[in-house]
């Protein structure tokens, strides 16, 4: 998917996922927004989050890595 | 003047769009997908963004993630180029909700004034070329009324679904006692074929030619034509070879059909390139259709005026 890449349900709010953060299957990792709509970006992995590689408001392409997972 | 422009396609037109934007001082965007990322008009383009896998139907035909990607790059336009989304309504109209420019034919009846009104810039067109007599299509329903007016051409008149293409959905009837037969089986063939019985008739070429006239419109009120190309030479309806100037076109010819072209596309307000193809026989030209948009063919009238069609 391309588009803006959010981590938080919204503006101010507490991020999805944190380092850290033991995650499961279907998860709601981050927000993808592509023609103004919201994209929940489910984790199709479980484990623990290492890395976050994107930030708030950046945009980002189709196949790009954006976390970690162990 | 437009400032960043992303190039919705790949290949030899990706790389004429890319070089037509560094001449006019344009920033440009390659999309691409995965199997893509190395190709030429990728790693020359000022910014590239992956939109799908390999399968165009993920990538290159994809308009969320097109439009998505002249959204985050911050680009004012969308150059579709030819094939993928170039001649997709849907496509121009999302881009239009987004005030993303599409490169796209705009006229008075331009889709984003709604599905219902829109006609495809080739009617007006054809009426204007003078050549429509010939393309009007028969009416659906009561086969008696397309009898009525064929008495009034001469035979043979060939059957044409408008739905067709490449050589299907078309009948040639010699008399006029088998032609509602034939407007019957061509509108059943055609439903089967391509969902759409609409057909339409017109005068059947023996051994025409087949001759197309490049225009440039720039929206604002200034149309030129740059010369005719002859593409007789085909292979099952597929072009082989393209020359330009035709062959046996004398200059007073290609004046007065150039200046219809040129006429109609201002009557229609086109703006974008175009091409309006005819066929020609014993020195009659009758209208087929225009190409609203930039041909694969362009450069062999590139090679031959100054001007650059992209």
């Amino acid at each position: 998917m391309v588009g803006t890449f959010y981590g938080a349900p919204s503006p101010g709010a507490k991020p999805f996922i944190e380092i850290g953060d033991e995650i499961k299957v279907g998860q709601v990792l981050c927000i993808i927004e592509a023609m103004k709509m919201m994209n929940q970006i489910e984790s199709d992995k479980a484990g623990r989050v290492t890395s976050i590689m994107a930030r708030n408001g950046d945009p980002v392409e189709f196949g790009q890595p954006l976390f970690v997972v162990e | 003047m437009l400032e960043k422009v992303v190039i919705a396609n790949r290949g030899e037109i990706a790389l004429r769009i890319l070089r037509a934007c560094r001449e006019l001082g344009i920033k440009t965007v390659a999309v691409h997908s995965t199997a893509d990322y190395s190709l030429k008009h990728v790693l020359l383009a000022d910014e590239s963004v992956c939109i799908g896998p390999p399968p165009s139907s993920g990538s290159y035909l994809n308009m969320p993630a097109i439009i998505s990607a002249a959204e985050v790059t911050d680009s004012v336009a969308i150059h579709p180029g030819y094939g993928f989304l170039s001649e997709n309504a849907d496509f121009a109209e999302a881009g239009g909700k987004e005030r993303l420019r599409i490169h796209w034919p705009e006229g008075r009846n331009h889709p984003h004034h709604g599905r219902q009104g829109f006609r495809n810039p080739c009617h007006e067109v054809a009426r204007r070329t003078l050549c429509a007599r010939l393309r009007r299509a028969a009416r659906r329903g009561s086969g008696r009324e397309p009898a009525g007016r064929a008495r009034y051409r001469l035979p043979p008149i060939i059957i044409k679904a408008s739905g067709g293409g490449g050589g299907r959905g078309m009948r040639v009837v010699h008399s006029e006692a088998s032609l509602l037969n034939a407007i019957g089986i061509t509108k059943a063939e055609a439903r089967a074929a391509f969902g759409n019985d609409q057909v339409y008739m017109e005068k059947f070429l023996e051994r025409p030619r087949h001759i197309e006239f490049q225009v440039l419109a720039d929206g604002h009120g200034n149309v030129i034509h740059l010369g005719e190309r002859d593409c007789s030479m085909q292979r099952r309806h597929q072009k082989v070879i393209e020359e330009a100037p035709a062959p046996g076109i004398t200059a007073r010819q290609r004046r007065i059909m150039g200046d219809r072209c040129v006429e109609a596309c201002k009557a229609v307000g086109y703006r974008s390139a175009g091409t309006l193809e005819f066929l020609f026989e014993d020195g009659e030209f009758y209208f087929i259709e225009m190409n609203t948009r930039i041909q694969v063919e362009h450069p062999v009238t590139e090679l031959i005026t100054p001007a650059s069609t992209s």
